[in-house]
C-alpha cells in the first residue's frame, strides 16, 4: 500500500512538474490583500493563483462544513478555526515546507495557542481589534467637543445613539463580535460569558439601542464611513483604517479616525488553514511560505492596514502601520484586549435567536 | 412508444430537478445537528449494507419539525414574507397590468420593440441591478439628491433599508414576468368581443371589466404566480435593500444554514416553506379544473 501511495505521489509530483499550469485557490476576506502580492506569487513560483473573497466567518464555516470547497487555502478567525478543526476540516500542516515558520511573533503565537493547540493546523495572517469608527467632526458637531469619542458609550449609552441617530450608526452583523462589546459596555466581569443570563444582559444592551442602528452589515460600513453617508460604525480595525484612506484619497472632507474603546476589545485573529480535501496541498503550502516571507506580510499589512503575527516583518512596516497606536496597541492597550472561545451548539442557537431579534427589533 | 417518451421526459425532467433535491432536504430535516462534516448525524452509510440503511432510519424523527413549533420566531417570519409577497404581487399587478394593456394596444409594428424594452433589463445582471438600486435609494443616492433640488423635500427621505425599499426592489425585479402573461393574453384577444359589448350597450370602462379582464385571466394568474412565488422565498432583495427591521423566512433559513450551522433545521424550513407553497397551489388547481369542467 505504502509503495502504492509512494509511487501516486511520485507520478502526481511528475505530472504537477510536467502540466505547467499548477493552481492554488485562496479564499480570503475581501479588501484584505495588496493585490500585487498575487501577481509576485505567481511570478516567483508560476503556479497559478485563484484569488476568491469572503465577508463572513460563516459563509467559509459553510463551505468547510459541506465539504469539496475545492479552496487549498482559506482564513477562518480564531474561533471559528477552532470548531472547524474539531469537525476535522482541515488537514495538519507540513512544517517541514514552511521554512518561514521562524518569522512568526511569540506574542500572537501565545495568543493563538487556545484555537489551535501546537500551530498544527494554521499560522497567523492578520489580527486586529474590533472598536469604534468615527467621523469626528459630524459626531462632535452633535454630540459636542467632549463626546465620547473612544468609549463603548459612544452608541451603547441609547442617549448618544438617538442624538447621532439621524447621522447614521451602523454595527457588525456578527454577535460574535457584538455581545462580548455589550457586556464590556454594561460592565459584565467576563465578555465571553456565554450563559443565558449574560445573553440576556446583552440582548437588553443591544435592543436599547436598536432603534438608532440604520444597519447590521460586515463590510457596507466601509463605503458608507468613506462616503459620509454614517457618522459612526462598529467594526474592524483595518477596515475602518480602509476607509480613513478612501476618504482621503476621495478628497471628499470626510474625516474618519479608529478608536479601541478603553473599556476593552476583542482582539481577534485571522488564520490561515489548508482544507482537508485542498485539490493541491503543495501549492498550498508554497502560498503560506510566500505569505510568511517578512516583506511580503510587510507588505500586506502596509496595504490593508492591519496587525500581522509575523516579528520579522515589523522592520518594513511603514511608520504609519507600526507607529499607530490603533494597529499596534502599546503594552496598555494590549493588556485591555480580550479574546473569545466558539460558542457550543447549544448557545450558539440562542445567540443566534437573540442577534435575529434584536437585529428585527423585536 | 413515442408517446410515452414524451409523457416521460416531463416526469424525469420534474423527478431529476425537483423531487430529488426535495428527498436530499427532507432527509437531512429529519437528521441531528452535529460538530461533523458535514454538520448533521446520521448519515446513511451505504457500505455498512442493510444494517447501515436500518441503522440510518432508526435514528430519524420529527425533532427538527416539532422545534419550529416552539418558536414563534418562524411563525412570525413565514407570516410576514406571506404578506411582502402578497403586497408586493398586488403592486406588481397595479402596476403591470395597464403596461400590459397599452403594449396590447399599440401599434402592431410598434409591438416587438416595447416587447424589447421590458426585456431589456434582463441584459444586466440582477445583482448589479439591486446595488444600483442602493444607489438611487440610499440617504445622498439620486433620488433624495433630486428632490432636494426640486424642493419637493427639505430633509433626505428615509427609503433604503426600509420596508419600502423591499417593496420597489420587488415590484422592479419580477415586474416583466407579470407583464408579459398578461401581455400575451391581451394580444390574442379578440377585439371583435369588445365591439359586440359596446354595440349591446356596455360603456367602454364596464366593457373592460366584463369582458377584457375576465378574457386576460389565465395572464394575471401565471403572472401572479411568477411574481408570488420567488417573492415568497426572497433572499437577496430583502438583505440588501431592506433594513433589519424586514422579517423574511429566506433570511431566518439562511440564519440557521450558516449562523446556527443547523442544516436539519434550515432544512426543515425549507420543507414546511415549500408545503406552505405546494398546497394552496394544488387546491388552486383543483377549483379551477373543477370550474372549468363545470363550465363545460
Amino acid at each position: 500500500m505504502k509503495t502504492i501511495t509512494g509511487l501516486t505521489a511520485a507520478t502526481l509530483a511528475l505530472g504537477a512538474a510536467m502540466a505547467q499550469a499548477e493552481e492554488v485557490h485562496v479564499y480570503n476576506w475581501s479588501d484584505y490583500i495588496d493585490e500585487e502580492l498575487l501577481t509576485k506569487f505567481e511570478e516567483e513560483t508560476g503556479i497559478d493563483l485563484v484569488y476568491d473573497v469572503f465577508d463572513s466567518n460563516e459563509l467559509l464555516e459553510t463551505k468547510m462544513l459541506a465539504g469539496g470547497s475545492g479552496y487549498d487555502v482559506v482564513v477562518p478567525t480564531g474561533t471559528f478555526l477552532q470548531r472547524q478543526i474539531m469537525a476535522g476540516a482541515f488537514q495538519p500542516l507540513d512544517k517541514s515546507k514552511l521554512p518561514n515558520l521562524e518569522n512568526m511573533w511569540d506574542v500572537i503565537e501565545e495568543r493563538t495557542e487556545v484555537y489551535d493547540p501546537g500551530h498544527e493546523y494554521a499560522i497567523n495572517y492578520m489580527w486586529g481589534t474590533t472598536g469604534l469608527g468615527v467621523n469626528i467632526a459630524k459626531v462632535q458637531e452633535i454630540l459636542g467637543e467632549d463626546a465620547p469619542l473612544n468609549s463603548l458609550s459612544l452608541i451603547f449609552d441609547p442617549a448618544n445613539a438617538e442624538k447621532l441617530a439621524a447621522c447614521g450608526i451602523m454595527m457588525l452583523d456578527a454577535p460574535t463580535e457584538t455581545v462580548p462589546a455589550a457586556l464590556t459596555y454594561a460592565g459584565w466581569d467576563n465578555p465571553d460569558d456565554k450563559s443565558d443570563e449574560a445573553l440576556a444582559k446583552a440582548q437588553e444592551v443591544l435592543t436599547d439601542i436598536r432603534p438608532y442602528i440604520q444597519k447590521y452589515h460586515s463590510s457596507e460600513y466601509i463605503n458608507a464611513l468613506a462616503n459620509g453617508d454614517i457618522c459612526v460604525a462598529f467594526g474592524w480595525s483595518g477596515d475602518v483604517l480602509i476607509a480613513r484612506d478612501r476618504a482621503a484619497e476621495a478628497d471628499n472632507g470626510v474625516e474618519l479616525e479608529y478608536y479601541i474603546p478603553t473599556e476593552g476589545a476583542l482582539m481577534w485573529f485571522d488564520q490561515m488553514a489548508i482544507p482537508v480535501d485542498a485539490p493541491n496541498p503543495d501549492a498550498a503550502h508554497t502560498f503560506l511560505n510566500f505569505i510568511m516571507d517578512a516583506q511580503n506580510m510587510a507588505a500586506a499589512s502596509n496595504y490593508v492596514y492591519y496587525a500581522n503575527g509575523n516579528k520579522a516583518s515589523q522592520e518594513f512596516l511603514n511608520e504609519d502601520v507600526i507607529g499607530d497606536a490603533a494597529i499596534y496597541p502599546d503594552e496598555e492597550t494590549l493588556a485591555n484586549l480580550y479574546t473569545v472561545t466558539p460558542f457550543d451548539l447549544r448557545s450558539q442557537r440562542a445567540l443566534t435567536k437573540l442577534w435575529t431579534e434584536v437585529k428585527s427589533g423585536l | 412508444m413515442r408517446r410515452l417518451i414524451l409523457i416521460l421526459v416531463p416526469y424525469a425532467w420534474l423527478l431529476a430537478l425537483f423531487l430529488v433535491p426535495f428527498l436530499i432536504v427532507v432527509k437531512i430535516s429529519l437528521s441531528d445537528v452535529a460538530l461533523a462534516r458535514p454538520p448533521y448525524l446520521p448519515q446513511l452509510d451505504l457500505a455498512a449494507g442493510w444494517a447501515g440503511v436500518k441503522d440510518f432510519f432508526q435514528q430519524l424523527d420529527f425533532e427538527n419539525f416539532t422545534f419550529l413549533t416552539s418558536d414563534d420566531l418562524y411563525w412570525r417570519a413565514y407570516l410576514s414574507s406571506l404578506r411582502i409577497a402578497l403586497i408586493s404581487t398586488v403592486l406588481t399587478l397595479l402596476i403591470g397590468y395597464p403596461v400590459a394593456y397599452a403594449m396590447a394596444s399599440a401599434q402592431p409594428e410598434w409591438r416587438p420593440t416595447l416587447m424589447m424594452l421590458v426585456i431589456l433589463p434582463f441584459w444586466t445582471s440582477f445583482l448589479i441591478r439591486v446595488y444600483s438600486w442602493m444607489g438611487i435609494l440610499s440617504q445622498n443616492g439620486v433620488l433624495n439628491s433630486f428632490l432636494l433640488w426640486t424642493g419637493v423635500i427639505s430633509e433626505p427621505l428615509t427609503i433604503m433599508n426600509t420596508e419600502i425599499a423591499v417593496y420597489v426592489g420587488i415590484v422592479y425585479t419580477y415586474l416583466p414576468f407579470m407583464i408579459l402573461p398578461i401581455y400575451a393574453t391581451l394580444e390574442k384577444l379578440d377585439v371583435s368581443l369588445i365591439e359586440a359589448a359596446e354595440d349591446l350597450g356596455c360603456s367602454r370602462a364596464s366593457a373592460f371589466w366584463l369582458v377584457t379582464i375576465p378574457l386576460s385571466k389565465p395572464g394575471i394568474i401565471a403572472g401572479c404566480f411568477l411574481v408570488f412565488i420567488p417573492a415568497l422565498g426572497e433572499f437577496v432583495i430583502p438583505s440588501l435593500l431592506g433594513g433589519s427591521g424586514t422579517l423574511m423566512i429566506g433570511k431566518v433559513l439562511w440564519e440557521e444554514f450558516f449562523n446556527n450551522r443547523d442544516w436539519p433545521v434550515a432544512s426543515a424550513v425549507a420543507v414546511v416553506l415549500l408545503l406552505i407553497l405546494i398546497i394552496p397551489i394544488v387546491l388552486f388547481q383543483r377549483n379551477e379544473q373543477k370550474n372549468r369542467e363545470a363550465g363545460k
